[in-house]
């Protein structure tokens, strides 16, 4: 084990592809221990900035340690001691699952390689199926079985790359219970997920969009940072009503959630003022609410999509 | 039967045009390898090959020994261009694949043939491949006297008269019968090798490349070289099978005598798989896909089959075609095993095309080691 208290602690890391910057400038500090979900919507750079961190991509910019190793030039250490489960299932479809965790257990010589693959595949309870083909298992499975290959060989730091995209609601809360466990033993995880459910269950929420870290910070505290202000409204007419209010002054956006309509803006009085014509309508019931991630982000996302632009 | 939709036919028609101009590989693919096979078989084969380098002894060194030499460089069949000292140094040569012939004018010639004694002339034709060396030995008699017409006129002309004045020995070597697959079943097993290792291994890192499981390789803690080993190792396994159903076929089917030794054979073959393999690593480590691996294999093999000697004699093709073949390793491997199998040279004689293959195999695999990426850049 090393002994650093910043399992992650990296800054201003930055990646080019051609004139695109998919990160820029991105610091990242995720202390010993800790869940830390990294949020953000599809090709934000959530993936680049992992493989930044564990040495599969080299950065164009910025510096940093993993583990208290330089991401730049000791790579080779900090892949001995990371767990990284790749976005795509990454394990070989035509092994056996146990030729699979064979091979990653000599990957990172392991001495008491049988029993610990064996173990495992008691633990994943495919013990029985353990001579099957990789490829033959369901998404669920696979994704449980490139979970399990990457925590063989114990180690410090789990990087998690979208490990719960296309997998069952009930596989899915089975996973984060796995992911607890085993930050409760010590492990430091980084988790990647465009779920919010998911991010609510993260110690730390890191939300990025267009490669730019827009708001970084405790999960409780995240929502009071930002400071935002919701309406929830039910009852008929909501999709006129929307549209009324779409561009309103003091409203910024309008989403819909199930059966209701929540209505969000940074000044309180403002957007008090957009929704008081429409307060007293009976057909409608208004509620002041704290204001959930989602509302939260998307605030974030219509900020930066303009400093983007 | 519903009309064929001209708009559907369009729609096809424009979509692969434009995978074709996206897929660049592909593309000069179609290009390149027609105007190399323009080169290759419109310039550098040849398969009446003239000028074949010669190895002279003339211990006459008589008037009449220079008109013999000369008509035989006349005949465009041969040029000499060595001049061993003893008949060893000339021995040599052959086996090493330097020369083609050996012309050897005895002393005394001159002496003897104005004597009426029919001195011999002597010819030593390395046989291994009859399309090169048929041509100088089916005529060299003619040369002889062609050459000597000049000198047997006036008191000599009765010489001349009562045929032959000079008794012309030839010595096929190595395949006296001049059976062709003597020549051939040796390299062909350079081809199998050349083609089977090159795309087994091109394809072995590329196909961990489109099915993205390279990325969970990279993130272990591997290092290059131990890839490149532990993908390499398998393969040369199956190299030695292959040798091994060539060399049954050879003994059992097709008579080809096995002059040499195996531990030299062993060697040569076990050093052209690594080659080979090293070769196959170094594309998959430029190559994306499956696809562009396969190509480039089809691209290094053509002039492989071409240009090595294979099937066209090395020494009657143009002297780039000669360099270019120089720096393949089917070329060099084509030599050794003919040498071994059929000269019986050892390992000693064939240090000259020993080296280059270990030449290939380093700068091969320097590029194959700085081009293998251990990120996803």
């Amino acid at each position: 084990m090393t002994n650093v208290e910043t399992v992650i602690d990296v800054k201003g890391l930055t990646k080019v592809y051609g004139d695109k910057t998919v990160v820029d400038h991105f610091d990242l500090k995720v202390p010993r221990g800790a869940v830390y979900g990294f949020l953000g919507p599809n090709g934000s750079g959530k993936t680049t900035t992992i493989r930044m961190v564990c040495g599969l991509l080299v950065p164009n910019d910025g510096a940093g340690t993993c583990l208290g190793f330089d991401v730049i030039k000791e790579s080779a250490e900090i892949k001995k001691r990371v767990g990284y489960m790749t976005q795509k299932f990454s394990l070989w479809e035509d092994l056996t699952i146990r030729e699979n965790l064979e091979f990653v257990a000599r990957m990172y010589q392991m001495d008491n390689r049988n029993e610990r693959v064996d173990e495992t595949l008691k633990d994943l309870g495919l013990f029985a199926r353990a001579n099957q083909l990789a490829g033959s298992l369901s998404g669920g499975w696979k994704q449980r079985l490139a979970l399990a290959a990457c925590m063989m060989h114990e180690p410090e730091l789990l990087l998690l790359d979208e490990p719960t995209a296309g997998v069952d609601p009930k596989a899915r809360r089975e996973f984060w219970d796995t992911i607890h466990d085993v930050a409760d033993r010590g492990v430091t995880i980084l988790v990647s997920t465009h779920y919010m459910d998911e991010a609510i269950q993260c110690d730390y929420i890191a939300y990025i969009a267009y490669g730019k870290k827009l708001i970084d910070a405790p999960s409780h505290e995240l929502v009071d940072r930002v400071g935002l202000h919701t309406w929830r409204v039910e009852g008929k007419g909501l999709s006129a009503l929307s549209k009324k209010l779409t561009g309103a002054k003091g409203v910024e956006n309008v989403a819909r959630f199930g059966t209701a309509l929540h209505i969000s803006g940074m000044d309180a009085d403002a957007l008090r003022q957009a929704i008081s014509p429409y307060l007293n309508d009976e057909t409608l019931s208004w509620q002041e609410k704290k204001p959930g991630l989602e509302e939260v982000f998307i605030h974030l996302m219509t900020g930066s999509e303009d400093n983007f632009k | 039967m519903s009309v064929l939709s001209y708009a559907r036919v369009k729609a096809v028609l424009l979509k692969e045009f434009v995978q074709m101009r996206r897929d660049r590989m592909t593309f000069a693919m179609m290009i390149g390898v027609p105007i190399m096979q323009l080169i290759l078989f419109g310039f550098a084969i040849n398969s009446d090959p003239r000028h074949l380098p010669t190895a002279l002894i003339d211990r006459d060194q008589s008037a009449m020994s220079r008109s013999i030499i000369k008509a035989a460089e006349n005949s465009t069949f041969m040029n000499i261009t060595e001049h061993p000292k003893t008949d060893e140094d000339a021995e040599n040569l052959i086996r090493e694949g330097k020369v083609n012939f050996i012309l050897m004018i005895p002393e005394n010639f001159a002496r003897d043939l104005v004597r009426g004694e029919r001195p011999q002339v002597l010819l030593v034709a390395d046989a291994t491949d009859p399309s090169a060396s048929s041509g100088a030995v089916n005529s060299m008699r003619e040369i002889v006297s062609l050459g000597l017409r000049r000198d047997l006129q006036g008191a000599l002309s009765d010489l001349a008269d009562k045929p032959p004045a000079v008794d012309v020995v030839l010595h096929k070597r190595y395949n006296p019968a001049g059976i062709t697959q003597y020549n051939i079943i040796p390299g062909l097993l350079g081809i199998i090798i050349a083609m089977t290792m090159t795309m087994i291994t091109a394809v072995a890192i590329t196909r961990e490349k489109e099915r993205g499981t390279m990325e969970n390789l990279l993130a272990m803690p591997i290092k290059p070289m131990e890839m490149m080993i532990g993908k390499v190792a398998p393969y040369v396994i199956i190299g030695y099978i292959q040798t091994l159903i060539v060399l049954l076929a050879s003994e059992f089917i097709f008579d080809i005598p096995m002059s040499g030794n195996f531990s030299t054979l062993f060697m040569a073959v076990t050093l052209y798989i690594i080659v080979n393999l090293m070769i196959g690593f170094f594309f998959s480590s430029v190559a994306e896909t499956q696809m562009q691996a396969l190509q480039m294999t089809f691209f290094m093999l053509l002039p492989q089959i071409l240009l090595s000697g294979f099937l066209f004699p090395f020494l009657g093709m143009p002297r780039w075609a000669q360099m270019i073949g120089q720096c393949l390793p089917a070329t060099h491997f084509m030599r050794l095993m003919r040498g071994i199998m059929l000269k019986g040279a050892g390992s000693a004689d064939l240090f000259a095309s020993f080296w280059p293959l270990l030449v290939i195999m380093v700068v091969v695999g320097i590029f194959a080691m700085l081009r293998y990426k251990q990120t996803l850049d």
